[in-house]
């Protein structure tokens, strides 16, 4: 921490950082590919640069780079990290040891799997101050303490006595803010530390993240891939793609006014032309008092929900987790089969289980999973994946079969050259448009997409999304689309359902749900919906009429 | 294609001498020097001569015949063991994780009531009291194994059972044997493709056991258990015949372990289908 004050207040200076690592294909001999090529970038004391691009940008080595860390295999083959003025990769092992917890810190993605579960949440929050001797365990308590408070976490004298597991997910995000800051380094690593939280939890951490920064002084690298909420906390930031510099500015610049192509794509990338729909007279499913259950009756997660879908438009369930908008889906489809209440579909009641359901009737009601590489049989390619559903519901044999195959990959944007391949070998936003491409070919009158985007990339999101709106207009197919992200909702929904707690506490089309005035718990997700505007988060924070849950 | 020079050098030992067993097991009639059961010499025990290249046994029959015969019984009641315990204890297996509730329940307890005698114990019992013949040899061995292909498979299949891919198949109205033998399976091979040597080295064991306490392969036939048996007596007077077997008991289950090994090395990294 000596001699910043001559190098006018630079903290971190990297100069053309080159990162490599070796890669195993099988069948091929090893080789080394590059991750980072050449990028500099320089922080100042107290300020937040926020990193931002798609998975695979290089965003999260980069962070890492600057604690000399690289990740599995990772080698940094190029370059300097200038910490505090001195080059930190030649600083050998023991400098890196004197460097990290005490002048680095890191917080981490996901806060759950961080910390170690067999530990008092106090004990490792101090642990790095006492390592490094930079404080007693009284004193180290003791700003542990004021921390806590400073990140408004509820009983922030007794809170360290709680074990990882006690504490619920933006909490402990929180727990790990403050681990990071007691041990008063100069720059603090983030790593995309709200992505895993619900809308209206991350608004919380984010706060709290941004007041502490602020009051402590620290400096910040600021990981994530949604450029709204990065625009709330950085002062500057850098776009990266594929391990380059794609544009780097101060943070009003780069979201009024990007100066590249694909910055302005990523700013863009939440506008989507579509219609309202007027609901039909004769609605195509109808959901009537459903009540569900799970562990025999006992756990109520759905409370008397009725909704309805018109054919060839699309509903929006909306809601956090635990709300209960993925039991709806079980519920429709018959994997947990409702306790009251009935399911009407085409104007017939459907089966509550199943196996009672007729072949036909499984046709016509298909579903899209959130995790495309999962809803996959590893060990199927393409062709059989999309062709087993036109051989099982319409005896589609060999030509035919092959014929309809590649029409069905036409549609979803991808050639036939893809029959062959199997699902560890494409990319994440070709997976979900297989799976697509799986429901289409059983010619069905309604698909239930269950959070089919929130694992992609804004881009390929962004893609996923128009391709189902145009295959919407083409077969004429009505969706159930389930999402926490309301953004979506805003750019495909005709109608919308909002969720709290097994109930639907809002109903109707979009303009409907979307005018105010709003019930708190609608008003409390709206509104915590990161805006690309500076200035948004405390507005948000301000206007709130009710507490996020986990607070 | 599978290109040699990348295979590890352990693995290539493995797959060399596990080769020439099964060579040996194969072309027994045609590369042994003498018959199985002929007696070649008045002098029990001879030493190891250019005429009698591991000496003969206790009886006075040539030891190196006796040996490759001795790999045919054995490699063959192993291998039929272990393909019995293996397509018993997979469909099992596989069945009670997709069917689950009661059907799980019964046999699952059952397979417990089972493990929870020793094995070498139940086999002694059993083998005892049923006529000794090798088809009862192979039931016995194969049905008291597959209780570990059981557990095993079960376990394995639960985790794929709740995989969305199996709900994407339920929901399209797959049958049973569809989501069993085209979901499950593909899936829970390599598993059970390394657990197949283990198992497989078990049964060789286990045979050996069986045999040494005169209660696996009968005379004048013997596998290799049994010739250990045969030439114990050998071994307070110096005479090494009883070694011999037992090496090849033992470099047997090393080569099959080494190449079972490899395979799940080479299976269980994320490769998706191939490779």
């Amino acid at each position: 921490m000596a001699g910043t004050k001559a190098n006018s207040g630079k903290l971190l200076d990297i100069r053309n950082l080159r990162i490599e690592a070796t890669v195993y294909p099988p069948g091929e001999a090893p080789r080394t590919i590059t991750l980072v090529h050449d990028v500099s970038l320089t922080l100042e004391k107290g300020k937040v640069l926020g990193l931002i691009g798609e998975s695979g940008a290089g965003k999260s080595t980069i962070g890492l780079s600057s604690m000399g860390y690289g990740r599995g295999g990772v080698r940094i083959t190029g370059g300097e990290v200038i910490l505090n003025g001195r080059d930190i990769l030649k600083g050998g092992k023991e400098g890196l040891r004197r460097l990290r917890g005490r002048e680095v810190c890191y917080v981490a993605q996901s806060a759950a799997a961080a910390f170690n579960p067999a530990h008092r949440l106090m004990d490792q929050v101090v642990e790095a101050s006492l390592l490094h001797g930079t404080a007693t365990r009284a004193e180290a308590e003791k700003r542990a303490i004021a921390l806590f408070k400073k990140l408004s976490l509820p009983n922030p004298e007794t809170i360290g006595q709680r074990f990882p597991h006690q504490v619920s997910g933006g909490q402990l995000q929180r727990v790990m803010t403050a681990m990071a800051l007691c041990s008063e380094p100069d720059l603090i690593v983030f790593d995309e530390p709200t992505t895993a939280l619900d809308v209206t939890t991350q608004i919380d951490v984010l706060s709290a993240i941004k007041d502490a920064i602020r009051d402590t002084h620290v400096a910040a690298l600021y990981i994530t891939h949604d450029l709204a909420v990065v625009a709330q906390v950085s002062d500057e930031i850098m776009v990266l793609r594929h391990g380059r510099l794609v544009e780097w500015g101060g943070t009003r610049q780069i979201i009024k006014e990007p100066r590249q192509e694909y910055t302005s794509a990523l700013v863009s990338v939440h506008e989507i032309d579509h219609q309202e729909q007027q609901p039909g007279t004769a609605p195509m499913l109808s959901v009537k008092n459903v009540t569900a259950a799970y562990g025999g009756g006992h756990i109520k997660v759905l409370k008397n929900v009725s909704v309805d879908i018109f054919p060839g438009q699309t509903l929006a369930v909306v809601g956090e987790s635990g709300s209960g908008k993925s039991t709806l889906a079980r519920a429709i489809t018959g994997l947990l089969p409702p306790e009251q209440g009935s399911v009407v579909f085409d104007g017939r009641t459907l089966a509550n289980r199943l196996a009672d359901r007729p072949k036909e009737d499984l046709r016509q009601l298909q579903m899209i999973y959130q995790m495309a590489d999962v809803a996959m049989n590893p060990r199927q390619t393409v062709g059989t994946i999309i062709g087993r559903p036109l051989e099982f519901y319409f005896g589609m044999k060999g030509r035919e079969r092959d014929k309809r195959v590649a029409e069905l990959l036409d549609e979803i944007e991808m050639g036939k050259g893809f029959i062959d391949r199997y699902p560890a070998e494409l990319s994440g936003g070709q997976k979900q448009r297989v799976c697509i491409a799986r429901s289409l070919a059983a010619k069905p009158k309604l698909i239930i997409c269950d959070e089919v985007t929130s694992a992609l990339d804004p881009l390929v999101a962004h893609g996923i999304l128009k391709l189902l709106l145009n295959l919407q207009q083409i077969e004429k197919v009505a969706y159930l689309f389930i999402t926490h992200d309301l953004a979506t909702v805003k750019s495909i929904a005709d109608s919308i359902a909002v969720m709290y707690r097994g109930e639907v506490v809002r109903y109707g089309a979009k303009s409907k749900v979307l005018t105010p005035p709003f019930d708190a718990y609608t008003d409390l997700l709206l509104s915590s919906v990161p805006e690309m505007e500076i200035g948004w988060l405390e507005k948000a924070i301000k206007g709130r009429r009710m507490e996020s849950a986990g607070n | 294609m599978l290109d040699i020079k990348r295979i590890p050098i352990a693995a290539l030992i493995g797959i060399v001498l596990t080769t020439l067993f099964v060579l040996a097991a194969v072309l027994a009639p045609w590369i042994a020097p003498h018959g199985n059961a002929e007696i070649v010499s008045d002098v029990p025990w001879e030493p190891m001569s250019s005429v009698h290249w591991l000496g003969t046994d206790n009886l006075g029959r040539d030891l190196l015949s006796r040996m490759i015969y001795g790999a045919r019984i054995t490699l063959f009641i192993a291998v039929l063991a272990t393909a019995l315990s293996f397509s018993l204890g997979a469909i099992l297996g596989f069945s009670a994780a997709v069917f689950g509730g009661w059907f799980d329940t019964i046999l699952s307890r059952l397979v417990d009531l089972l493990m929870s005698i020793p094995t070498l114990i139940m086999g002694l019992v059993v083998l005892s009291v049923l006529p000794s013949n090798l088809v009862t040899l192979i039931l016995v061995m194969g049905i008291l194994d597959s209780t570990r292909v059981y557990r095993l498979s079960r376990a394995v299949a639960v985790d794929i059972n709740v995989m969305d891919y199996v709900e994407a198949a339920k929901l399209r109205g797959e049958g049973k044997a569809w989501i069993i033998f085209r979901e499950i399976l593909p899936n829970a091979l390599s598993p059970l493709v390394s657990e197949l040597g283990l198992r497989f080295i078990y049964a060789v064991l286990f045979l050996s056991t069986l045999s040494f306490l005169g209660l696996g392969v009968q005379p004048p036939d013997s596998d290799w258990g049994g010739m250990v048996k045969e030439n114990k007596d050998g071994i307070v007077f110096g005479i090494p015949a009883a070694l011999i077997p037992a090496a090849a008991i033992a470099a047997l289950a090393i080569s099959v372990n080494l190449v079972a090994d490899w395979v799940l090395n080479r299976t269980t990294s994320l490769k998706g289908g191939r490779g």
